[in-house]
């Protein structure tokens, strides 16, 4: 369609030779092949820019959504640590709950009736009774003390504080009301109210509670799967390359499980995980939701890129290497394991990591296992029930508190942050440990 | 080095293979089930993994049918204890059950919940008869000759003359929810049966009364948004002639963004759906193998938990999630029910 353009523009006087000696024609191809290279750099320069320009609002919309989740509202309370709240045995059936009401109730002596009790009872994370009982358990001469401490806030008050709640809208429509608004404030004067750190979203699992939700329990979840995967899915992936590469006779057999590995490597995840639940958790009979089974199942799925990144290092070694191995009268076996592996190994490594990544981003597979699950205790071993880095994003995205929105996107960058590590890693040793030939 | 390396995995792999039946002392409570229970059951399982000395039962979102599939497959430490369900046990999954060998179950019921039709803040609130969300929403709708027809309306206007004129645009869930089965259970069947057309069809085919009664339209006015309620939110704040169908949980967390709109004069506020008021609202259920009381720790506990009064009653955490709570009498025979571990009869 351009070219027709042209020929309106520029007269066409074909044979007319010009001041460079090329005929005219000449030069119009000639521009022509120039303006096809300028509009191809272009595009290409376009693409780069709108691929970049997707990213960065990818970045900036969880980074701005997430930021505040780093850091929680806590509340500092005057606690006293009655003794006749600790007649029994048993530290852990004091009502601590108790303690935490009479401090806010000594803090606002005016607030009377059952409902506006309520309402500043509220205010409080329930989070702020397992830390008493911590701190009590941790040091029994508290009791009968008076300690000034800090406990959490309620997810409600924390959203308040970091400005997304819109105190303009009419009082029915918000979750904080004018009264607690007012306390609020006054603690606010007081200064016995602070934005810190949010140690507790690393510390501890999840929660249906915001304000108490950690991604501990995740990572560790993410964390034995992926040492189960790692296990698993190297030696055997290597193994595979090194006898398809090496030793396998060239045949059609191996020419078919050539195309079949190929093929798998493009098999919907989610695959996967019915094969999973087919023979590992109803055949085999491994413990449903542990990081076990999770382990197993993304084996599979990283299996074919570990074999694929194996065999194509394998390739890029030089036969001139085996020919003189074999020359100077080493064994295949010696041959492979003394002088090819160790030329191959960095780029296994790097594919291994990238297949690592890719598991560690993994929820479909694990949907079919179990592992999409409410679980509050951070897993100790392999066959806990635990979730996973990506399920824990998943969970939360779907969970109906307004401050869960900040913590997904917290979570999605800690996600984010790992995945970059590995791959970065990936980089690195490629850069270090290359060889080229 | 690297053989040392490939017989470890082998002798991995072989243990993983030997210890595999190693699950014979399962010491947490295992739960599957209903994604519309499972933001409740989740609170009570923390509430109750942090102040007991058991573990925090284990809670997965499977969704009505896949829990009550899971649960029925045997007796045993590998399956399930207990089952959230937004509708009630069907015959044929107990018939299931039964052939599996799990007899004995103890269905509770634990409150209720509303589906609402919301839309953004900033858009004037609806006043919806079920008969209008059946016009807007029905694959095929009777004609003024009586006949079915694939649905024409394009707006609210259309369906119903006192409604605005803007284009029918509905965000709801996908068939495998148990909240699209009760939206079409309480909206959609019964506002055909208003239908003469759909009536008859009744008594001469059976497959086209169904499919009239429950097939929601395809041609882009009900869209499909996935399970996850949270992006309706947001894509009604975006768009404020959209709706979006899901639980009232959801409402009640986001009533400064988005509202309900009132379905046969009734809002979905916590009140009406209380009082049964509010019509489409449904009741939510547990089920428990029995047989695994005494063999897995802290079931026991863990109904007593849930059928106290500080989670499941009026002034509870529950309803400070978004859950209803049943009538007071109600609520105190479910309880004396649970504590006597009472199997629900065959159906």
């Amino acid at each position: 369609m351009n070219s027709d353009n042209h020929r309106t523009i520029i007269p066409a006087t074909a044979l007319d030779k010009s001041a460079s000696g090329f005929s005219v024609a000449f030069n119009k191809r000639l521009q022509r092949r120039y303006r096809a290279e300028q509009r191809f750099k272009w595009l290409g320069i376009a693409a780069i820019f709108s691929a970049l320009a997707f990213l960065a609002f990818l970045l900036t919309t969880v980074i701005g959504d997430g930021a505040s989740a780093f850091r929680q509202t806590v509340i500092q309370l005057e606690i006293s640590f009655d003794k006749e709240e600790f007649t029994q045995e048993d530290l852990l059936q004091a009502d601590y709950q108790r303690l935490v009401k009479t401090a806010l109730s000594e803090r606002f002596p005016e607030v009377a009736g059952r409902q506006d009790k309520r309402l500043l009872y509220d205010l409080v994370s329930s989070g702020a009774s397992y830390k008493l009982l911590n701190m009590v358990r941790d040091n029994p001469k508290l009791i009968g003390s008076r300690q000034t401490i800090w406990v959490p806030a309620n997810d409600d008050v924390d959203m308040l504080i970091k400005g997304k709640i819109d105190m303009d809208q009419p009082e029915g429509n918000r979750r904080i009301k004018d009264r607690q608004f007012q306390w609020i404030s006054s603690i606010r004067e007081a200064g016995q109210v602070e934005l810190r750190f949010n140690r507790a979203f690393f510390t501890n699992g999840d929660s249906r509670e915001p304000e108490l939700a950690g991604i501990r329990g995740a990572i560790k979840g993410s964390f034995y799967t992926l040492l189960i995967t790692l296990l698993l899915s190297f030696p055997i992936g290597v193994a595979a390359a090194i006898y398809l590469e090496e030793f396998a006779p060239d045949n059609r057999f191996t020419a078919f499980i050539e195309v079949n590995i190929n093929n798998l490597a493009a098999v919907p995840s989610i695959i996967f995980g019915l094969l999973g639940l087919a023979i590992f958790i109803n055949f085999w009979g491994v413990p449903r939701s542990t990081p076990l089974v999770g382990g197993l199942v993304l084996t599979l799925m990283t299996l074919p890129t570990i074999i694929i990144a194996a065999r194509a290092s394998l390739k890029s070694v030089p036969p001139s290497i085996r020919e003189a191995a074999l020359g100077v009268g080493a064994s295949k076996i010696q041959t492979v394991f003394h002088h090819v592996l160790p030329l191959a190994l960095p780029g296994m490594l790097t594919g291994t990591i990238i297949g690592m990544a890719q598991a560690l981003g993994e929820t479909a597979p694990l949907l079919m296992i179990g592992m999409v699950a409410f679980i509050v205790d951070v897993p100790g071993s392999i066959t806990d029930p635990a979730a996973a880095l990506p399920v824990q994003i998943y969970l939360w995205a779907d969970s109906p508190e307004r401050a869960f929105t900040e913590k997904t996107s917290a979570a999605i960058m800690v996600l984010l942050g790992f995945l970059v590590i590995m791959n970065a890693l990936a980089v690195f040793m490629r850069k270090k440990f290359e060889i080229t030939w | 080095m690297k053989v040392t390396g490939l017989i470890a995995a082998g002798a991995l792999l072989a243990v993983t293979a030997m210890t595999s039946p190693a699950q014979a002392n399962r010491d947490y409570i295992a739960i599957v089930g209903s994604s519309t229970v499972y933001p409740f059951a989740t609170v009570v399982a923390e509430q109750f993994g942090k102040t007991s000395q058991f573990k925090t039962p284990k809670i997965e979102s499977t969704g009505s049918g896949g829990g009550l599939k899971l649960f029925c497959a045997g007796v045993g430490v590998e399956h399930p204890d207990i089952t959230n369900a937004s509708r009630t046990i069907k015959k044929s999954e107990q018939e299931q059950c039964a052939a599996n060998g799990v007899t004995d179950i103890v269905e509770v019921k634990i409150g209720y919940d509303g589906i609402v039709l919301a839309n953004d803040k900033t858009a004037p609130q609806m006043n919806l008869t079920r008969k209008d969300i059946f016009l807007a929403l029905a694959k095929d709708v009777p004609n003024s000759d009586g006949k079915l027809v694939p649905n024409p309306y394009k707006t609210w206007q259309d369906v119903n003359p006192e409604l605005p004129a803007v284009a029918i645009e509905v965000l709801g869930p996908p068939p495998t929810s148990g909240t699209r089965d009760a939206f079409v259970e309480l909206v959609m069947e019964e506002a055909a049966g208003e239908f003469e057309a759909i009536k008859e069809l009744k008594k001469t085919d059976k497959n086209a009364h169904k499919a009239a009664t429950q097939s929601i339209r395809e041609d882009g006015a009900y869209v499909e948004a996935g399970e996850n309620d949270n992006l309706i939110v947001q894509k009604l704040q975006a768009n404020p002639d959209a709706f979006g169908i899901f639980g009232f949980s959801f409402l009640d967390q986001n009533a400064d963004v988005i509202q309900g709109s009132m379905v046969e004069g009734e809002a979905p506020t916590f009140e009406n759906i209380a009082a049964g008021k509010y019509p489409v609202s449904r009741p939510l259920f547990f089920y428990v193998k029995k047989a695994h009381v005494g063999t897995i720790p802290g079931i026991t506990e863990y109904l007593a938990e849930f059928t106290s009064e500080k989670a499941w009653g009026p002034e509870g955490y529950l309803a400070d999630k978004g859950m209803i709570p049943m009538p007071d009498a109600e609520r105190a025979q479910f309880a004396a029910d649970v504590k006597e571990l009472k199997p629900m009869a065959m159906k």
